[in-house]
């Protein structure tokens, strides 16, 4: 009894939390799947009908819109790095006492909502807000010269928005080298640039993998940054799949493009993972 | 489609993941209820005939209509006893449809006893669908007495068997006057070269369809699926010029008072509103190709636990004084004649800011459109489950790109 017992307290762990997964992430993707190939309306409802043909116009009609979020997403995730990489590792090595501090100081902005910050870059790159309006009388940009509805805007917007995400896993990872071993490296003459390279880079590499995971995700799905700072030409896919939902109630079609979507982030996913060497990476970043 | 500040954009958040969920009740049932009138109308007589008095009632309106302790609805309570619950739950017509319509499909009640839709594609859904209650006629007195004749005759619900109006209000043209020197008069003012970057559309493929149409010299009310290709036609050269900045949801107030737009499709009650609330001093016209007229409707949904409440609740509205304190905190369109002259000596009467803003409600021409003005206004595009997705497949790229 009691080995039984002993035996079964594993799975009885994972149950609440399989559980929830399962009802709340598993039986609507289900759902999802089966949406997107069907047809009909909200009045007189919609039927299955193994109507694949939703998959091949929602790709004509959007190919765009993936195209550009990938890209966006892929700029996006690029500057967060190189922006992030820097503060991660200023304060895993150089953070002293005040480590704490500065990861508050990195997360602070979080306690304002998403949505408000992003609105108020709206006042900030106004055509003639705070930033531009000095520079424009100054004669230094042209009169028409615009930042806000344009594909700058946007990516500008992902990359603020997203930086934390990045920052933290590469900071964990960071603080995790012993400082002992680039020591090491530099009494065997490594120069400084080798042994990060050598040592701190390899090393970081999992958190880095993980921060890419964090942010590109979600980035290539945002849809909020398009609709409040870009203009004409900047939707992204988020935005009609929103849109498919709520304002032309085509729910296959917009559960089609959701699903293109997790596909493509899944394949991109994993593909990555295998040329970074995928168990390696993976149990690293989960240790 | 109607007016309110930028708070779409804070509920996008939410948006899609609550859509998600409705697609999924969508996707497993559906099917038109809508009854024959002769027989809806004994089934709405029976239906009055059990419904017992209550002390309460739940409005469900939109975000900066009125404020939750408004006196109307003070006076209200006042007057009948029964407490009113009001939230500003509704920031668009859309996104509340997608709320409410998997709730009322699978049997429950919203919670809500009175709501408030604009006429257009979710009115006639919750029509087909049969997921409003018939309104009875019988408790509708002031509303017969006072509403204006076009206000009891409406073309989306004869005989105003499930709704009568809250507000109409119009889509028009806005402008700074700081950037755009000369009054525009037209809708082809919007397509004018020497604006682009600085031309606002909206993004509702219902609002934007009308000026496309406008454009192209076609009523919307009567316009075919050729005119509708037409207009998108000249809406995405409109775009790939270069003109349009953004298609903007609530923002576009935003955008204009700021001076990012300088010309821009607008709903009058905002411009009115905005100059009145930030000193602004935006203008709006009805411009001579046309201009569209809305009118946001309250209903009672199906399923609602107090039906007598809300129905004294929405003639109470139609009192004269109810309706003039209605328009002096609204600005928008009211469907009650006779209010201009009660804000007029409302006005008289009242002393300082109050006096002021009163007087500017009583003579303001977006307020009290002139009768030219009303000549101008068409009604949108009918748009049915039929050729809903005709429509949308027609207009919605041209938003999307």
């Amino acid at each position: 009894m009691k080995r039984w017992r002993a035996a079964a307290v594993p799975y009885l762990l994972i149950l609440p939390g399989g559980l929830w997964l399962v009802i709340f992430f598993a039986i609507p993707v289900i759902v999802l799947i089966s949406l997107s190939t069907q047809q009909g309306n909200v009045v007189d409802g919609f039927t299955q009908t193994f109507h694949f043909a939703n998959y091949a116009s929602a790709w004509d009609n959007y190919h765009d819109q993936f195209i550009r979020s990938l890209l966006y997403g892929g700029i996006a995730t690029i500057l967060c790095i190189a922006g992030g990489y820097p503060v991660a590792y200023w304060i895993a090595f150089r953070g002293g006492a005040r480590k704490s501090t500065y990861l508050f100081l990195l997360l602070l902005p979080f306690f304002v909502s998403f949505v408000l910050r992003t609105v108020s870059w709206q006042y900030f790159l106004s055509d003639n807000g705070i930033l531009l309006s000095p520079l424009k009388s100054a004669g230094i940009l042209p009169q028409n010269f615009r930042i806000l509805a344009t594909g700058t805007a946007v990516v500008g917007g992902l990359t603020y928005n997203y930086l934390p995400f990045m920052v933290l896993p590469i900071y964990v990872a960071l603080e995790r080298i012993d400082p002992r071993l680039v020591e090491a490296a530099q009494d065997l003459y490594a120069t400084r640039a080798a042994a990060f390279r050598r040592v701190v880079l390899p090393l970081s590499l999992p958190g880095l993998f993980a921060g890419v995971l964090l942010t590109f995700v979600p980035v290539a799905a945002d849809y909020v940054n398009a609709a409040i700072l870009g203009g004409t030409g900047n939707t992204m896919i988020g935005n009609i799949i929103q849109d498919e939902f709520l304002n032309v109630q085509d729910y296959p079609t917009g559960a089609a493009l959701s699903f293109m979507l997790m596909a493509i982030l899944l394949i991109g996913m994993f593909s990555y993972a295998r040329a970074l060497g995928t168990e390696e990476v993976l149990e690293v970043a989960a240790r | 489609m109607t007016a309110r500040y930028s708070r779409r954009a804070a509920l996008q958040l939410g948006g899609l993941s609550a859509a998600a969920l409705t697609a999924a009740a969508c996707g497993v049932q559906g099917a038109a209820k809508q009854q024959p009138a002769a027989q809806a109308e004994s089934a709405a007589d029976k239906f009055w005939k059990a419904q017992k008095k209550t002390g309460t009632v739940t409005f469900a309106n939109w975000a900066l209509y009125i404020d939750p302790n408004h006196q109307t609805l003070k006076d209200f309570t006042a007057k009948t006893g029964i407490k009113v619950t009001y939230n500003e739950v509704i920031q668009d017509d859309s996104s509340f449809f997608a709320k409410i319509h998997p709730q009322l499909a699978s049997g429950q009640s919203t919670g809500y006893d009175i709501m408030v839709i604009t006429d257009g594609l979710e009115f006639s859904e919750l029509l087909a669908l049969g997921e409003v209650i018939p309104l009875d006629q019988s408790m509708l007195t002031n509303f017969h007495k006072y509403a204006g004749t076009p206000y009891q005759h409406r073309s989306f619900d004869p005989g105003n068997v499930y709704s009568v109006p809250w507000a109409s209000g119009s889509t028009g043209i806005a402008w700074n006057p700081k950037y755009v020197k000369t009054p525009p008069t037209s809708v082809s003012d919007l397509w004018n070269p020497a604006y682009a970057g600085h031309v606002g559309m909206m993004s509702d493929p219902q609002e934007i369809a009308n000026f496309g149409l406008f454009k192209i010299g076609v009523d919307p009310e009567s316009s075919t699926q050729k005119d509708w290709e037409a207009a998108a036609t000249v809406l995405k050269q409109q775009r790939g010029a270069g003109i349009v900045r953004q298609y903007y949801d609530q923002s576009y107030i935003n955008a204009l008072s700021k001076g990012d737009v300088w010309i821009t499709m607008a709903w009058s009650g905002d411009i009115f509103q905005q100059n009145l609330s930030a000193g602004t001093n935006l203008q709006f016209i009805v411009p001579k190709e046309g201009g569209t007229i809305w009118t946001d409707n309250m209903m009672i949904p199906k399923y609602a636990a107090n039906p007598v409440a809300a129905m004294q609740l929405i003639d109470w509205y139609y009192q004269p004084q109810m309706a003039a304190m209605l328009t002096e905190a609204i600005n928008y369109i009211t469907p009650v004649p006779g209010v201009q002259d009660i804000i007029k000596s409302d006005a008289a009467s009242a002393k300082g800011s109050d006096k002021a803003t009163l007087e500017a409600v009583a003579s303001s021409p977006l307020v009290w459109l002139s009768a030219a003005d009303y000549a101008r206004l068409k009604n949108y595009v009918p748009i049915t489950s039929k050729n809903q997705s005709t429509f949308y497949g027609i207009f919605q790229p041209v938003v999307a790109g």
